[in-house]
């Protein structure tokens, strides 16, 4: 887009969840996801121990307090800690042990006691209503293409329950995924252009795989953004599963906080005043309605209210992001407030089978000005209501340009509003868990056994293994790393074939179809080993695992059976050498030396791969000059 | 000084910090910016805690190279929901909350965690805004100690304090009380209070209620709806009836047992059906053989517990010197958890024998928590009843050592007390054992479990 991000004051930081390899974090079952039917539901209902509404009246109070029901789907691998029946067991040591070693890989300093808190949550994706979470060390720091970054907390906290759907009133949860480990790492809005924080969260998620204890695979990490730029306000955009989407993410929020601000500036110049809640039942005007939305809600005995927003024409088809409008902010809004299925403008009709004499009619009744917007929502008269107060809410935030807001990123790189974003702080302290002391003891065992950093380990493969600059990068950033080492430590086989056979084989045998995800380590040891021991050579190394895969529980022996690529020993090598030397005496007699490339070629189909290629041809030649001599 | 022992309290003392202040600590490389917080007694005493302004606590071991300066004075705490006041309804139920230790609702300051428990009615009408809708509340306190620290004495000064509501115009009383010994002290109101004509109910909470997902609320609004608004004269328990936030089951105070050390339905009717439930603030009575509430009537508290009776397991191998070690350390009555029908080994028939030889009751009553004792199946149980061993019915085990405390009150004469523990009282023991009350599958009928 070419905009000056440092000019418009852009900082950008961000939080990275990682889950770790674990059980989970307050209780002993397995961290893992499950896909069958639940074993039940409960249902529940949460209520919020403070009120931001700052109201007294008890009937409000009592309205805000019922929100919504959470409906929790209870797998075999849940237990009552999930489900909010039992206390929590003590901490999983595993899991702090592995944020103790993420947090020293980060050069931050570990806590000398770590306390549990509870992050109050009502959404429902917890249980208990809060997330507990664990700050574990602080001032740590990485370096990216030579520059720092700050990282001033590591936190160890319980990953929240998997939503599954939501309707109006109830919102389906499933337990697995609640309370397994996950580390989070929160760098400083030190970023000040799109593009290096994907790089940095790159790097941070190879330090952790570094570990060889976090979990791999779509969704075990996630990213949080933080955004803001001069004159604009500070973002939070919640969970950026891929890394390539982050600066997607960045611009388009640059760009709609600019566009926010440009209408802050249209509507100043054009002196518009805070807009008053006050709504008018148009119901009459729509009761021969052409959209089927509203005919039906007024159907339901429900009713259309509209607001007028004084000045804001055409500013609520003004576009934010590709595709989202300032009008789709405000249906945001009254979608989350009002629990409504949306709302209509002026700005976009006449449209969506509404005529331009109901329009008419419409302003007429609100007494809307040419330069005014209006806006309506047909629905149960408290929804819509609800809905519309908080379109003026948001309204009136717009006159003072961008509201601090929690957004969901989007798979498409924009954002959608969830909730204002919460102060800082409102953490109560965990009571069931007591506080853990962290020992020099238990710092010096995991500083001890630190991983080699990535940076390290790749200089390292190139001066022990002789790989190639590029093979070892791969290497040393695959999950096949650990097998990688373990193989090539305990065979004689050229690490070259090794690597590329991990990272390039296995990568091309799936291209193909083959399905490599059921080749475990044993089978790839074992192939290796065979090569080591020139039961085999190295040609048929794809053929044998592609057959592997496919049958993966029979026995690396006798799939070299059946594919008839048991190596040949010398001797019967050398008796086929002196077969086809002898079949083909005329050829050689002819074109002496020379025929060694035509009787290769016969030779080479015949052996089939079980054979190295290089002996074949050593013998050859020899065989072939002691018959011309002879 | 708030958990905080030996040099470090003077310390703090000296540089004169209090809980709230805003405190920066120095160490080797280290620096550390927060609010002074409490520290937990369970916590070694090096340690001092602090909340950074991000909301996380920390432990910061103090040793003498550790600078600890003040730099700024605590703000008040600032509770998370507001106060409400509501004018007294006339047309509404008084309910009168009686509150027996633990907190009944609490406010959490949303700044340090600290929980508040909310004694006013203004208080609770802030936690518990539906409340509101329900009855006029007032609040009283008859003692402040966690359920398990019950006594004897205890149970009648709450007694009296129900009754003294009662008669002086409350439509019901609630009291609050701590799970684990819930079931006892209803026990112990059932037989206490004599010509009860408006409910009484104990409620209480298995997930506290400074968290999001407490049962508390649901169970005190179902609470105050039975004792405002039902016409069931009589001691019961309201707890959630199951792992959902969805009813609340209304026991008999003489039939209760908690069940479960941490579910949320943990308090089940034993032997019996349970008097009926609250839903959505409606109730819904499963049976009609309750005592019906009266406009007016005057409750007579009858405080007479004889606190030396024991409630004994009786386990494989188990001997006479049990029984005899009990009956020299003074015990007035026995009450045997016997097994199946209500059994135990020969090897203690010689300290039973002995034992109502002194003219100390024994009643039996079964470990298997369900169903009716039975003595005169199996030999075993002819030898104990021709030993004087009195059979309790279908009565719980903790509900009969509370009746025979209350029977040792009024009389020492066995043949009385034995008259007395098998006539039915206050609802303890059933004439019929219903077909129906018994175990529910542990999770939903739909999971086919
Ligand atoms: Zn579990």
């Amino acid at each position: 887009m070419g905009l000056n991000y440092e000019k418009l004051g852009l900082r950008v930081g961000f939080e990275i969840h990682q889950e770790l390899g674990t059980h989970k974090l307050f209780c002993n079952c397995p961290s893992e996801l499950r896909d069958e039917e639940p074993l039940l539901e409960v249902k529940r209902r949460l209520r919020p121990t403070q009120s931001e509404l700052g109201k007294v009246d008890r009937a409000a109070l009592a309205e805000a307090i019922k929100g919504k029901v959470f409906r929790y789907q209870v797998t075999d691998n849940v237990c009552l800690v999930e489900l909010d029946g039992e206390p929590p067991h003590p901490v999983n040591e595993e899991a702090l042990d592995i944020a103790l070693e993420a947090a020293l890989l980060l050069n931050a300093k570990p806590l000398d006691e770590v306390h549990t808190m509870r992050k109050i949550v009502i959404d429902g994706s917890n249980t208990c209503g809060f997330q507990r979470t664990i700050l574990v060390a602080t001032d740590g720091h990485v370096e990216v293409n030579g520059k720092r970054f700050r990282i001033p907390t590591i936190c160890l906290e319980e990953d929240a329950a998997r939503k599954m759907g939501e309707g109006a009133e109830l919102i389906d949860y499933r337990l697995d995924r609640l309370g397994i480990p996950l580390v989070e790492i929160a760098t400083g809005p030190d970023f000040s252009a799109p593009y290096t924080p994907a790089k940095a969260a790159l790097y941070i998620g190879q330090l952790l795989r570094a570990t060889g204890k976090v979990k791999r695979g779509i969704g075990t990490i996630r990213q949080d953004i933080n955004i803001s730029i001069a004159g604009g306000a500070r973002q939070e955009i919640k969970g950026v599963q891929e890394l390539t989407l982050i600066s997607t993410v960045i611009e388009r929020e640059v760009q709609r906080q600019l566009a926010l601000l440009e209408i802050r500036d249209e509507l100043r110049r054009r002196r518009a005043g805070k807009v008053t809640k006050r709504m008018i039942d148009v119901t009459n005007v729509f009761s021969k309605s052409g959209s089927r939305v509203i005919r039906e809600a007024i159907g339901a005995g429900g009713a259309v209210l509209a607001v007028k927003l004084p000045k804001f024409a055409g500013l609520l088809g003004k576009e934010l992001q590709p595709g989202r409008r300032f009008g789709t902010e405000l249906a945001d809004c009254a979608r989350l407030y009002g629990k409504v299925g949306g709302l209509f403008h002026t700005d976009e009709l006449p449209g969506y089978g509404i005529s331009q004499e109901e329009v008419d009619r419409l302003r007429k009744i609100t007494d809307a000005a040419e330069g005014d917007a209006v806006v309506f929502i047909a629905d149960v008269k408290e929804k819509a209501e609800a809905g519309l107060n908080a379109v003026v809410d948001r309204a009136n935030q717009a006159l003072d340009g961008v509201p601090e807001e929690t957004r969901r990123a989007l798979p498409d790189g924009n954002t959608e509003f969830m909730r204002p974003l919460p102060g800082a702080g409102r953490l109560y302290p965990e009571t069931d868990i007591g506080p853990i002391p962290i020992t020099r003891d238990r710092l010096n065992k995991i500083r001890k056994r630190l991983p080699e950093l990535p940076e390290q380990k790749v200089k390292r493969f190139i001066k022990e293994y002789d790989l190639s600059q590029d093979l070892a990068r791969r290497i040393t950033l695959s999950e096949n790393v650990g097998l990688f080492e373990e193989i090539v430590k305990k065979y004689r086989v050229d690490p070259t074939l090794v690597a590329s056979t991990l990272e390039e084989t296995l990568v091309s045998l799936r291209r193909d179809g083959v399905p490599v995800e059921n080749l475990n380590k044993k089978h790839l040891a074992d192939t290796f080993k065979l090569l080591s021991l020139r039961k085999i050579t190295r040609e048929p190394i794809p053929q044998i695992l592609s057959t592997l895969a496919r049958k993966p529980r029979e026995k690396v022996e006798k799939i070299l059976d059946e594919l008839g690529l048991k190596a040949m020993s010398i001797r019967e090598l050398e008796g086929m050498v002196s077969g086809i030397v002898d079949n083909n005496i005329e050829i050689v007699r002819e074109q002496g030396e020379n025929s060694h490339k035509i009787l290769m070629g016969i030779l080479m189909r015949e052996v089939r791969g079980r054979a190295d290629g290089k002996k074949v041809s050593e013998i050859l030649r020899e065989k072939i000059k002691s018959r011309l001599k002879g | 000084m708030y958990g905080y022992r030996g040099s470090l309290a003077r310390y703090l003392k000296k540089i004169g910090a209090k809980i709230g202040d805003r405190i920066r600590i120095q160490k080797a490389g280290s620096s550390y910016e927060g609010a002074l917080m409490p520290r937990s007694e369970l916590g070694e005493t090096s340690h001092l805690v602090l909340k950074l302004p991000s909301g996380y606590n920390l432990g910061v071991k103090v040793t003498k190279w550790t600078k600890i300066v003040k730099i700024g004075e605590g703000k008040p705490p600032k509770l998370g929901m507001p106060s409400i006041k509501i004018k007294r309804d006339p047309s509404k139920p008084d309910v009168t909350i009686v509150g027996s230790g633990g907190t009944i609702a609490s406010r959490v300051d949303y700044r340090t965690g600290a929980v508040f428990p909310a004694f006013t009615p203004e208080e609770i009408y802030g936690a518990v805004p539906e409340l509101g809708g329900l009855a006029n509340i007032k609040v009283i306190e008859a003692c402040n100690v966690f359920s398990e620290h019950m006594t004897p004495e205890l149970w009648v000064k709450i007694g009296r304090a129900v009754a003294r509501e009662l008669n002086s115009g409350a439509s019901g009383v609630v009291v609050a009380h701590g799970t684990d010994t819930m079931g006892y002290t209803a026990a112990a109101l059932s037989f206490m209070l004599k010509g009860l004509f408006r409910p009484v109910v104990l409620v209480g909470s298995q997930r506290s209620s400074d968290r999001p997902s407490s049962d508390a609320a649901l169970n005190l609004i179902s609470a105050v709806t039975v004792a405002g608004r039902s016409e069931i004269a009589e001691v019961c328990v309201v707890m959630h009836g199951s792992t959902e936030d969805d009813f609340c089951l209304i026991h008999r105070g003489t039939k209760v047992r908690k069940c479960h050390t941490s579910r949320r339905d943990t308090f089940q009717t034993i032997n019996d059906v349970p008097l009926g439930m609250v839903r959505d603030g409606e109730l819904k009575l499963f049976r009609d053989d309750y005592n019906r509430a009266k406009p007016e009537g005057r409750v007579k508290v009858d405080g007479k517990f004889e606190p030396k009776v024991a409630l004994v397991k009786v386990f494989p191998a188990m001997r006479s010197e049990v029984l005899d070690g009990l009956v020299s350390a003074g015990y007035k009555g026995i009450v045997l958890e016997g097994t199946g029908l209500g059994h135990a080994p020969e090897s203690l028939f010689e300290g039973i024998k002995r034992t109502i030889g002194r003219g100390i009751p024994v009643v039996m009553t079964s470990q298997c928590i369900w169903g009716r004792v039975n003595m005169r199946v199996y030999s075993t149980g002819r030898d104990l009843l021709q030993l004087g061993v009195i059979p309790g019915e279908d009565m719980l085990p903790e509900t009969a050592y509370i009746k025979l405390m209350f029977a040792l009150g009024h009389t020492s004469k066995l043949d009385e007390i034995s008259e007395i523990m098998r006539t039915n009282l206050a609802g303890e023991i059933t004439p019929r054992t219903r077909p129906d009350a018994f175990l529910k599958p542990v999770f939903s009928p739909k999971a086919g479990v």
